[in-house]
């Protein structure tokens, strides 16, 4: 126990401050305005792999780490769509999984928000489209930003999600003020 | 015959070292199976090729500790099945199922429900056939697959997946329980598979690695090394002595980031959080003096043929250093309190089991097997260059339970990283990239590179003026999977997210 509270106060808080939100990641303009009001700062995010190669998913990972701190700016990932603002999905949607995604995106409470995470999930990527795959998130369900990148770093994908968040052309000026770190 | 027999019959195939090629009958096949199944042989991977052109062949891999064998059997009657390995090598059953789904031939194996096709695609479609059969004429809809069903007072089954609770690959779990206690679990994969075997032929050889990276995302060194060691083995290209290095610089790399990831997610599920927030960070530390030095986090487009796409100055090397050292320490201390954690030895000790005697008859390879006494590592076994030179230290347990794949974990971490501190010191100067011809058509390569989950496996088959004409990657998980179908039997459900977590298998790397 003593060493535990000995690494926990030498390492002490590593947190850095978020990245500013990016307009140039939207697709669309639907609904922002409600989702603000409705959700405030608060954001709860089910992931759903639709045929990744788990890049991405392993930066979605980092988003979670001390550094990151994802969960710090009120945002975290659930166990469900049903508990859910935001779908984040990565990878080319397989055949395999289209079923699945279509029924995790209508088992999503309204108003609802799909961010399209990495190169695969804007375009389809490398495996692009095929007897086994559809290509990009947007060819099977409604996709309002998109963040590439093969993996996108997690400042991208945080700055991706903030932009959600984000009034228009402005930074989020309420969840930046977060302390520097201090590390 | 003995298994001796079998390797002087037979030819040095191209591609990583050790390893021998011999074309062999339908009888000869599971007489040789049965051989090197009797001698402790591991079954590496099955796949076919189905040019339009030539004859169907079916081909199995084998390790031994004294090399690899590649048979290869042709088919002059693609109808008729056949002959099945699933007795000698368990394991053998799903990649059987998955040749039958992708190229349309088939095993005398008892179990022939698909494997990779659910409803994505009709039973007459096979993608792997040159060019393939038919039209896709459906649409994805019910997709029904007929588990088996345990029977009994209060048994219920629980499903679980494809879509996860949390950030993980989908997959689809059936539990039969009686109350919290499993009796059994089938695993049913293939959801993230995207054509990739298929797409491969759209590249030219050159090009593949990208592909290759991209097989599974945790594994992109080792299956790009695979990649290239395969096609430079087919061009019988030597490539410079510094981009050897880099490569086992990459790949030890890659090690630590995964080990340092899969200590934190364990002690998170192991109800101790502070672990996760502890070891992701120090993955993050490790990622960014990654990208410092070779300009990327995750080096997905770093070994390229013929070399390294980057090279290492003399500051980054120092950063890496520096790193390294932080990770030793610290690691150290956290596996100390790991240990003595009375709640963390509670769940990791003991929970989902797999004997020696049992990981030997599966087949269990890479980390998970050598927690379970099956000491085998390529590293070591059939070292590539510098390998041999770098002479890593094997590490093993004879637990095989969770605390087993966790202790194997830090041993591994604090090996590779005196590994990449060494590579750092020896490295020799030069050239990084040379020139990798276009090998005939019809040569075939096996690359062979020990990934941080086990050994990774690609075989190249060369087409016309430089172009691919079968690729087939293999992901130790092919093996290990249904070892985790064993390791819960007898656990409680609530289990289950840490026992599978400790094995930590390929999704997509399977699925392809």
């Amino acid at each position: 126990m003593l060493k535990t509270l000995r690494q926990i106060i030498s390492i002490g808080i590593v947190t850095e401050p978020p990245p500013a939100a990016d307009d140039s990641l939207r697709l669309r303009e639907t609904l922002q305005a409600n989702i603000r009001s409705v959700l405030g700062r608060a954001l709860c995010i089910r992931h759903v792999d639709a045929g990744s190669c788990n890049g991405c998913e392993l930066e979605i990972h980092a988003l979670n780490n001390p550094i990151y701190n994802l969960e710090g700016l009120g945002i975290r990932f659930v166990a469900s769509p049903r508990h859910a603002d935001m779908l984040l999905v990565t990878g080319p949607v397989s055949r395999n999984m289209e079923v699945a995604l279509r029924r995790t995106y209508a088992a999503t409470p309204d108003p609802k928000i799909v961010v399209a995470l990495g190169e695969c999930g804007c375009t389809g990527g490398i495996f692009g489209e095929s007897y086994a795959s559809c290509g990009r998130v947007s060819n099977v369900i409604p996709v309002d930003i998109a963040i590439p990148g093969c993996p996108p770093s997690p400042t991208r994908i945080l700055q991706g999600i903030l932009t959600v968040l984000a009034r228009h052309n402005s930074a989020p000026h309420d969840l930046s003020s977060r302390e520097p770190s201090r590390d | 015959m003995t298994w001796q027999a079998w390797f002087e019959q037979s030819v040095p195939q191209r591609g990583a070292p050790g390893l021998s090629a011999l074309t062999v009958s339908q009888a000869q096949w599971r007489q040789a199976a049965g051989d090197l199944a009797g001698a402790g042989a591991r079954l590496l991977a099955i796949w076919a090729s189905r040019p339009e052109q030539a004859v169907a062949t079916v081909r199995a891999a084998f390790l031994t500790l004294h090399g690899g064998l590649v048979l290869s059997l042709p088919l002059a009657e693609t109808q008729a099945p056949y002959p099945g390995l699933e007795d000698l090598f368990p394991a053998a059953s799903r990649m059987q199922r998955a040749v039958a789904d992708l190229c349309g031939l088939r095993s005398t194996d008892p179990d022939s429900r698909p494997w990779l096709r659910h409803a994505a695609w009709q039973a007459d479609y096979w993608p792997l056939l040159d060019p393939a059969s038919g039209p896709i004429a459906v649409e994805p809809g019910p997709d029904p697959y007929p588990f088996v069903r345990v029977e009994g007072e209060g048994v219920h089954e629980i499903a679980v997946g494809p879509v996860h609770a949390g950030t993980i690959e989908p997959g689809h779990f059936r539990f039969s329980v009686v109350g919290e206690k499993v009796l059994r679990l089938e695993e049913r994969l293939g959801y993230v598979h995207k054509g990739i075997e298929r797409r491969f032929t759209d590249f030219a050889l050159p090009e593949g690695h990208r592909l290759a990276a991209r097989v599974s995302g945790d594994s992109a060194v080792a299956f790009s090394w695979a990649y290239c060691q395969a096609l430079e083995g087919m061009s019988e290209v030597k490539i410079p002595a510094r981009a050897v290095w880099l490569r086992a610089l990459a790949l030890e790399l890659e090690r630590v980031s995964n080990h340092l990831g899969d200590l934190g997610s364990l002690g998170n599920d192991a109800g101790f959080a502070f672990g996760l927030a502890q070891f992701s960070r120090l993955k993050e530390y490790v990622l960014r003096a990654t990208q410092e030095a070779f300009g990327a986090r995750y080096l997905m487009d770093f070994i390229v043929p013929g070399g390294t796409q980057g090279d290492l100055s003399e500051s980054a090397a120092q950063a890496l250093r520096i790193c390294v050292n932080r990770v030793v320490d610290e690691a150290l201390t956290l596996r100390g309190i790991y240990d003595e954690h009375e709640g963390v030895r509670d769940r990791f000790n003991g929970a989902g089991a797999v004997s020696p005697e049992l990981a030997a008859r599966l087949g269990l390879i890479g980390l998970a097997g050598r927690a379970s006494g099956q000491a085998f590592d390529l590293r070591v076994d059939l070292a590539c260059e510098p390998y041999g030179e770098l002479a890593p230290r094997k590490s093993g347990r004879t637990e095989g339970d969770v605390g087993a794949r966790v202790a194997v974990r830090f041993d591994e971490l604090q090996e590779s990283c005196m590994l990449i501190l060494r590579i750092i010191a020896v490295m020799p100067p030069g050239t990084h990239l040379t020139d990798v011809g276009t090998p005939a058509e019809g040569t075939l390569g096996i690359g062979l590179i020990e990934g941080w989950r086990g050994p990774v496996m690609m075989a190249l088959e060369a087409g016309a003026a430089g172009a691919i004409r079968r690729c087939h990657p293999h992901d130790p998980s092919w093996q290990n999977w249904p070892a985790v179908e064993h390791a819960i039997i007898g656990n409680i459900v609530p289990d289950f997210p840490l026992i599978n977590k400790s094995f930590n298998l390929a999704y997509s790397g399977h699925d392809l």
